[in-house]
């Protein structure tokens, strides 16, 4: 018999090394990739829309690429992105919406509400609080000095 | 050619960015949930202090499609409010700024859930 530390010892000698580096070109690939689409939405709405603000073209293509993960997340193709780009995949907006729907479309099944709707949040929850509770307060400090 | 390197600045800064990401997930361990929690205050960090401006002149998308430009969007917000309507607009700002994009998640999240199923894994 093996005790545990021999078998973790064991397991962190036997697992392949290059494994780490590989995973970070694939995150760095497709994490620039996704960048780039995003510049070009923000490109041609620039072009399409003459007459949007800079930070209105902003938000376009935040809902645009908000919209593009989430569609993906539901037909299953940004499972497969995210298996082969891990962060690459994750840290872009998309990832964010993906956040949202793989949650809830897997816990359909427990209703609307306590599936769909309170599963949505179980990532982009803390996202969502913890970014507003941290502005809010940026906001207060600088309204105070 | 101009535009090329636009593209090229794009890309090297946000795939840098999610270098990053999988360094802290390769080594610490870290779920998705608190690598996106962690860019965004890393976002929200760099804004309160001034320097994503930069940044976001030098990489534009680069760096404001990954999360950290979420995170930026909500600090301009608060402090654009805080500036013209005082306390009121500090609690105003960062919603307001990124309401667009919260918005969206919640429409399309709820409307694809609705309407796709997961895939059985085997």
């Amino acid at each position: 018999m093996m005790d545990k530390e021999t078998y973790a010892e064991l397991v962190s000698r036997t697992a392949p090394k290059s494994k780490h580096f590989s995973t970070i070109i694939r995150a760095f690939l497709i994490g620039g990739l996704i960048c780039c689409i995003g510049q070009a939405f923000a490109d041609i709405f620039a072009m399409a829309f003459p007459y949007l603000q800079k930070d209105e073209i902003a938000s376009v293509v935040t809902v645009t690429m908000i919209f593009s993960g989430a569609f993906l997340t539901g037909i299953g193709v940004y499972d497969d992105i995210g298996n082969f780009a891990g962060a690459g995949s994750i840290i872009p907006i998309t990832g964010f919406a993906n956040s949202i729907v793989a949650p809830s479309m897997e816990f359909k099944k427990e209703g609307i509400i306590f599936g769909v709707c309170a599963k949505m949040f179980v990532v982009a929850g803390p996202v969502i609080v913890l970014g507003i509770l941290s502005s809010a307060l940026i906001g207060i400090i600088y309204w105070i000095f | 050619m101009e535009i090329f390197l636009t593209y090229l600045t794009v890309f090297a800064v946000g795939g840098t960015i999610c270098i990053i990401g999988q360094i802290l997930l390769n080594l610490t361990k870290m779920t998705p949930a608190r690598i996106l929690v962690s860019f965004l205050l890393a976002g929200v960090f760099l804004e309160a202090v001034g320097l994503f401006k930069y940044i976001k002149d030098f990489a534009q998308a680069g760096v404001t499609v990954p999360i950290c430009g979420f995170g930026s969007v909500l600090v301009k917000g608060a402090v654009k409010g805080a500036n013209e309507n005082g306390l009121l607009g500090a609690f105003l700002g960062s919603v307001t700024a990124a309401s667009a994009g919260l918005t969206a998640a919640i429409v399309f999240g709820f409307l694809f859930s609705i309407l796709f199923s997961s895939k059985n894994k085997s």
